[in-house]
């Protein structure tokens, strides 16, 4: 078999890869601009033995999909940035209880209801932190449908990989966008499975430290009875409140992202080796950098770009090495200043860096980029 | 030999995980006579524990399923409801219990509640009802009887109570019963009507939190509180005392409804076998 090319819309692309990627069981609450995942699933999952449902509300959505996980399926819910406040607290629990799970969340304008049909990246920030407590989590941000649906299969595989929660994280455009996409065979296609336990081993624990900090899971009816708890526990899922073991548990899950980050991190670069300004940015504002860099380039301002495509753990180093000559970082953004934040603690004080932003339901046009990198410039 | 061990050879020790012991509910506290009670049935149902999985919300309440030999699933406040839909959709070979608090089930899970009456999937559903927010020291709860006093409403609580079996019933649990904790066989059996029932059931049972609200209430030590159910209950699904403007003294317990309709997961994977078959043939 070969690759064959479609026309796909964004969330169509990433219901047929979460199909792909294995994804058996999706539990969602309808909310533009995502809802065209949850129709798709409903239609695609009962076809590979599947189950589709839809929840009440988002906070049972991810509860559902967090249940169905613990039952060995892989799972899934996409929403958009109300619904995504509302998932915060079952997100943090699936990073606590380290349950794999795929979050699909669309952007839209906020905050409160925003504007539903208008692209915005204003959730940069509640995708890190959006949930109490220091948790791990992984967030990818595609910029095209094909990405879309490439990222979604990395997240599930990511997922059940590091037993955490992934956020897909994209706006209305990608969303709503129609592209040409190469569907690979799919026979080809690489989908990870999750380390089980065989029920007869004696003394199993269920959140022993391994040598890659991911512990392997029990599946319910295979033989261990475990107990999974929200509550900070010990390596044999009971809670704890000693201090050692609590600092050790947390611990733990926050190491087992940063210290396998060469499986995780993913990065676009665009002309950065010799760039004097480097942009950053993410999903739709990244494309129209790109062309500004191409634009700029012709005028012969070295401009560059960084795409971090794992967006969190953010990219210190390679943002760190792209900027080690750059005067100038510029950081488009469809929100008030959330990504700048993160740019400005890595580049710290090496290169000077400025924030294009836009906050009213527009995208940020490669002309808006290639004039401020221009005016940065002369400003040098 | 005594009298229980005569007619069951059901040991609770057998299904607890006895290293997690001491327990730490109050003692008097009626979510024991509960656990104890569902464990009871488990037996007699000859339920493999490997096959049975355990789902709580947060409180009291919540923190019972850990200490049982099972697969237990201790998630966030409100929700276990939900957690237990997508574990039972995904895994229908398994026994789902879900055991919830009043204020779990019915402030917070409320939505959760009625969705999953309505959808009628293959769960049983325990509420220990206590009147009361245990374990955050003693809120009013939308059980907790007219006048009594609670942390929060220290003039004495002044809003109308669920019914929650009626609730559940209208809402469209397939089965709907109440049972005390004084009537331990009894709540067993209701319990083991319940699990064996094909769909959702609902299953209120009338427990007692000695240390804050009877101490607070002044509702008595607790052998007190469980002889007080006799007088509060009427037995076998007789209906409420209608005169009863907030909750209901007289309360009935047993089984109060029983409806056939069909179980959600059976008919969705049903539908969807049809679905590819027709898509192959
Ligand atoms: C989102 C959220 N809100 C509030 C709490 C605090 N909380 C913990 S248990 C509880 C009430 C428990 O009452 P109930 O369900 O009646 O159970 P009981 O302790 O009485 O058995 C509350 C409000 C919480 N854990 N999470
Ligand atoms: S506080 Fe009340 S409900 Fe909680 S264990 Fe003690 S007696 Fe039981």
């Amino acid at each position: 078999m070969s690759s064959s090319l479609h026309s796909l819309q964004g969330n169509k692309a990433c219901a047929l890869a979460a199909i792909a990627a294995g994804c058996r069981f999706f539990a969602g609450y309808p909310i533009t601009p995502s809802s065209e995942i949850a129709e798709q699933m409903s239609r695609e999952l009962p076809r590979v033995d599947g189950v589709f449902v839809q929840m009440e509300d988002e906070i049972a959505s991810l509860a559902a999909v967090i249940g169905a996980s613990l039952g060995g399926s892989k799972a899934m819910t996409a929403t958009s940035g109300p619904g995504f406040s509302l998932m915060q607290e079952n997100l943090g629990f699936a990073a606590m209880t380290e349950v794999p799970c795929v979050i699909i969340n669309v952007m839209r304008g906020g905050p409160s209801t925003g504007m539903p049909t208008k692209p915005a990246q204003g959730d940069i920030m509640q995708a890190r932190w959006g949930t109490h407590g220091d948790h791990p989590i992984i967030v990818v941000a595609p910029a095209s449908v094909q990405e879309v649906y490439a990222e979604t299969i990395r997240a599930f595989n990511l997922s059940e990989r590091f037993r955490v929660p992934v956020v897909v994280l994209y706006d209305q455009i990608i969303a709503h966008l129609i592209e040409t996409v190469e569907l690979p065979p799919k026979d080809s296609i690489h989908t990870v499975e999750r380390k089980w336990a065989s029920g007869t081993e004696e003394g199993f624990k269920p959140y022993a430290e391994t040598d890659d900090l991911v512990p392997v899971m029990a599946r319910p009816g295979d033989g261990h009875r475990l107990h999974v708890t929200g509550l900070t526990h010990t390596e044999d899922g009971f809670p704890t409140q000693k201090p050692d073991l609590a600092s050790r548990a947390l611990n733990r899950i926050l190491d087992k992202i940063e210290r396998n980050r060469a499986e995780i991190d993913k990065v676009e670069q665009i002309e950065t080796a010799d760039a004097g300004t480097v942009i950053v940015a993410v999903g739709i504002a990244a494309r129209a950098a790109r062309r500004a860099v191409q634009t700029l380039r012709g005028e012969g301002i070295r401009a560059g770009l960084v795409r971090p495509v794992t967006l969190w753990p953010f990219p210190d180093e390679a943002l760190r090495a792209a900027t080690a000559n750059a005067r100038n970082v510029l950081v488009p953004e469809m929100n008030a200043g959330q990504l700048i934040h993160e740019v400005q603690r890595v580049v710290g004080g090496r290169a000077r860096v400025s924030g294009l932003n836009r906050v009213d339901g527009e995208p940020i046009p490669p002309a808006a980029i290639a004039q401020k990198v221009r005016e940065l410039v002369a400003d040098e | 030999m005594n009298e229980i061990a005569r007619v069951s050879d059901f040991d609770v020790k057998d299904y607890l995980r006895l290293n997690l012991m001491p327990h730490f509910m109050c003692p008097g506290c009626g979510h024991g006579i509960a656990l104890r009670s569902l464990l009871w049935a488990v037996h007699e149902l000859g339920i493999d524990r490997n096959r049975l999985a355990v789902v709580c919300g947060i409180g009291c309440s919540g923190r019972t399923g850990a200490y049982v030999d099972a697969n237990t699933f201790h998630t966030t406040h409100g929700r276990p409801l939900a957690f237990a839909t997508g574990l039972k959709l995904a895994r229908p070979d398994l026994t789902v219990v879900v055991i919830t608090g009043d204020g779990d089930c019915l402030a917070i899970g409320g939505n959760h509640l009625i969705h999953a009456c309505r959808r009628n999937l293959d769960i049983t559903c325990l509420m220990l009802n206590n009147e009361i927010y245990g374990m955050t020291g003693g809120q009013v709860s939308p059980t907790t009887t007219a006048t009594r006093v609670t942390s929060t409403t220290p003039t004495g609580n002044a809003e109308p109570t669920f019914d929650a079996c009626k609730l559940a019933d209208a809402a469209g649990a397939s089965f709907v019963g109440r049972e005390v904790t004084r009537q331990a066989p009894a709540l067993k059996n209701l319990i083991r009507a319940a699990i064996e029932h094909d769909g959702f059931s609902f299953v209120e049972v009338m427990s007692d939190c000695t240390e804050i609200y009877g101490r607070k209430n002044e509702l008595g030590e607790s052998p007190e509180m469980i002889l007080s159910q006799k007088s509060d209950m009427v037995p076998d699904g007789l209906g409420n005392a209608p005169d009863q403007p907030f909750r209901p003294n007289r309360m009935a317990t047993g089984i109060l409804a029983r409806h056939a309709r069909p179980e959600y997961g059976r008919t969705y994977r049903e539908r969807s076998a049809e679905l590819r078959a027709g898509t192959e043939g």
